[in-house]
């Protein structure tokens, strides 16, 4: 297993600060290691599946990111400065712990994202509001802006809190599995949603559980393989081979490439 | 006796004037802050926080020299009792090796317990510890009234300047984390506020009933509207008005103040839960539940044909 940190995008002939510069990550729990000497370097405005298979420490990488569980060992830097000092981290769980009923609607929900923009004793002004009303567009939820949150469904839900994330004005997104539980054309427009966000200039990097989705190159630019420690990151045809995939889901996955791209097939029946 | 003969007839003592002054700023201080407990479904710990504060009374009783004159020394070892109670609350709670109602649960019984034998070892207490339990707000003095303002509008303020952090806090701690807001803070700051207000609140109605306060009015108000700052000023409305005219009725037909005041805001609420559009038991009866199954049957049509224009 090889630890080799994804090499920033040089197109023009500079090197960017990398959004996200991870090193030496180590997550343990009382006695048991979740993340063990995980190191990578995402550039930029690009969008990075995290993949890999379940307890493999997905969300505690996530959690990790934006300081919900303080490391054991290692450092985060986002855009150059540790990122303990700043807020530019923004997460979405796989599920809220929210009370429904709570008296919030839509916009109120969102505006929640400006909490440590706003000073103390202050009132939104009208950057803040601008902010919620351009967060609400990115993930088409505009016109739903006075409905309250326990009205909504679950799909719609999910991208409130997208864009309470967005209007945080954070220039790095966590998505913890924003897809499960969701139909396909849901899927669909989460995956659009995450395009127009990236397109916005935020880095975002996704949590996901589906490795066919996570090799196409329409969706994401980057993969990163994760099995408590980092097996590989960088583009999927270099991360998503048979050997990665052997050590990071045992003998079950095999992978065909197509025309269309890579064609990933379990066995275990 | 017209209306306002009624009104007025009642304020010619100055005892009333007080009274009814005190238990106005303590329906509203109360129904503020009891907002915060209702939406984050603190009610136990409420309850324990105000029966927590008895040895604080004891104590400040045993200092003031027995006199019930120099109410200022309870107050505050009060209010230390309340804030300690609190504070040890969070304590053994954060790390979360001990569920949060057991916690509460133990502090509670331990500090009730503890007052209790302060006060069976001082004889002479019997007669106004009826007073803690239950209030006295027509005993209430100028000094107290004082008390109540302070401690009232301190934590109105407290309240105005950290709204947006506590509404994060309350409506998701793990968003707020993430934020980087000083989560831990906010919660011991919110718990503090409950002690403030249970303390200015022990005069009028008690330790018994002022639960009542905290989350009746609240509750009410949750049931009526859909906008946190619009049930905020709602409840301090319903908690303003129930203490004001609870004690009206407990001087006309002579009943026990701070029971009649619990008993108009429970009334009311009673009354909001049958009627209140959309939430009330009424609304649902007669209103809801046909246009539910009809949108429900759409739903299905559309889910099992979804080009059927749904």
């Amino acid at each position: 297993m090889n630890h080799q940190p994804l090499s920033p995008a040089t197109s023009n002939g500079t090197v960017p600060l990398p959004a996200l510069d991870v090193q030496n990550l180590t997550v343990a729990y009382e006695q048991t290691v979740v993340l063990h000497t995980v190191s990578f370097v995402i550039p930029a405005g690009e969008r990075v599946a995290l993949v890999g298979p379940n307890g493999a420490g997905k969300s505690t990488l996530l959690k990790a990111l934006v300081g919900l569980i303080r490391p054991t060992t290692g450092s985060i830097r986002v855009n150059g400065h540790l990122h303990t000092q700043c807020n530019d981290v923004a997460y979405v769980p796989q599920r809220a712990q929210v009370d429904w009923s709570f008296p919030v609607n839509v916009w109120d929900v969102v505006m929640l994202g400006r909490t440590a923009h706003i000073g103390l004793f202050r009132s939104p002004g009208r950057h803040d509001r601008d902010r919620v009303a351009h967060s609400l567009e990115l993930v088409r939820m505009t016109d739903l802006a006075r409905r309250q949150i326990g009205e909504l469904s679950g799909g719609q839900q999910q991208r409130v809190f997208i864009a309470r994330a967005l209007a945080q004005d954070a220039c790095v997104l966590l998505l913890d599995e924003p897809m499960t539980g969701l139909d396909v054309r849901a899927q669909q427009e989460v995956l659009h949603m995450i395009d127009a966000i990236h397109r916005d200039g935020v880095t975002v990097l996704v949590a996901t559980h589906d490795l066919q989705q996570a090799a196409n190159t329409r969706y994401y630019e980057r993969v990163l393989l994760l099995n408590q420690s980092l097996i590989q990151g960088g583009q999927a045809h270099a991360v998503l081979t048979a050997e990665h995939l052997t050590a990071a889901y045992g003998g079950h996955l095999h992978r065909i490439e197509t025309e269309q791209g890579i064609l990933l097939v379990h066995d275990r029946h | 006796m017209d209306l306002l003969n009624l009104l007025l007839e009642p304020l010619r003592f100055d005892f009333m004037l007080r009274g009814l002054l005190a238990a106005v700023m303590v329906g509203i201080v109360c129904s503020v802050v009891g907002t915060f407990v209702v939406l984050r479904g603190m009610a136990f710990f409420g309850d324990a926080l105000a029966h927590a504060i008895l040895p604080g009374v004891a104590l400040g009783y045993l200092t003031g020299g027995g006199s019930s004159a120099d109410r200022s020394t309870l107050f505050w070892w009060a209010l230390g009792a309340a804030i300690f109670s609190a504070l040890g609350i969070g304590a053994i709670t954060h790390g979360g090796r001990v569920k949060e109602d057991s916690a509460i649960g133990i502090v509670f019984v331990g500090m009730f317990a503890l007052g209790i034998a302060l006060i069976s070892a001082m004889r002479s207490f019997a007669v106004d510890l009826s007073h803690f339990l239950f209030g006295n707000v027509l005993g209430v003095s100028p000094t107290d009234l004082w008390h109540v303002a302070l401690g009232g509008g301190l934590a109105l303020l407290t309240v105005r300047i950290f709204y947006r952090q506590l509404v994060a806090v309350a409506f998701d701690e793990t968003h707020a984390t993430t934020l980087r807001l000083p989560v831990t803070m906010l919660n011991y700051l919110l718990l503090v506020l409950i002690a403030v207000v249970v303390v200015v609140a022990l005069q009028t109605v008690g330790i018994a009933l002022v639960l009542a306060m905290l989350i009746t009015p609240a509750t009410s108000a949750s049931l009526l509207v859909k906008r946190l700052p619009a049930m905020m000023a709602l409840a301090a409305l319903i908690g303003a008005f129930s203490s004001a005219s609870g004690l009206y009725l407990s001087y006309y037909i002579s009943i026990a103040s701070g029971a009649a005041i619990v008993l108009v805001c429970v009334g009311f609420f009673l009354l909001v839960l049958l009627v209140a559009p959309e939430r009330g038991w009424l609304w649902r009866v007669l209103w809801r539940r046909k246009p539910k199954r009809a949108a429900r049957y759409n739903d299905t049509v559309a889910q099992i044909n979804p080009d059927s224009g749904g």
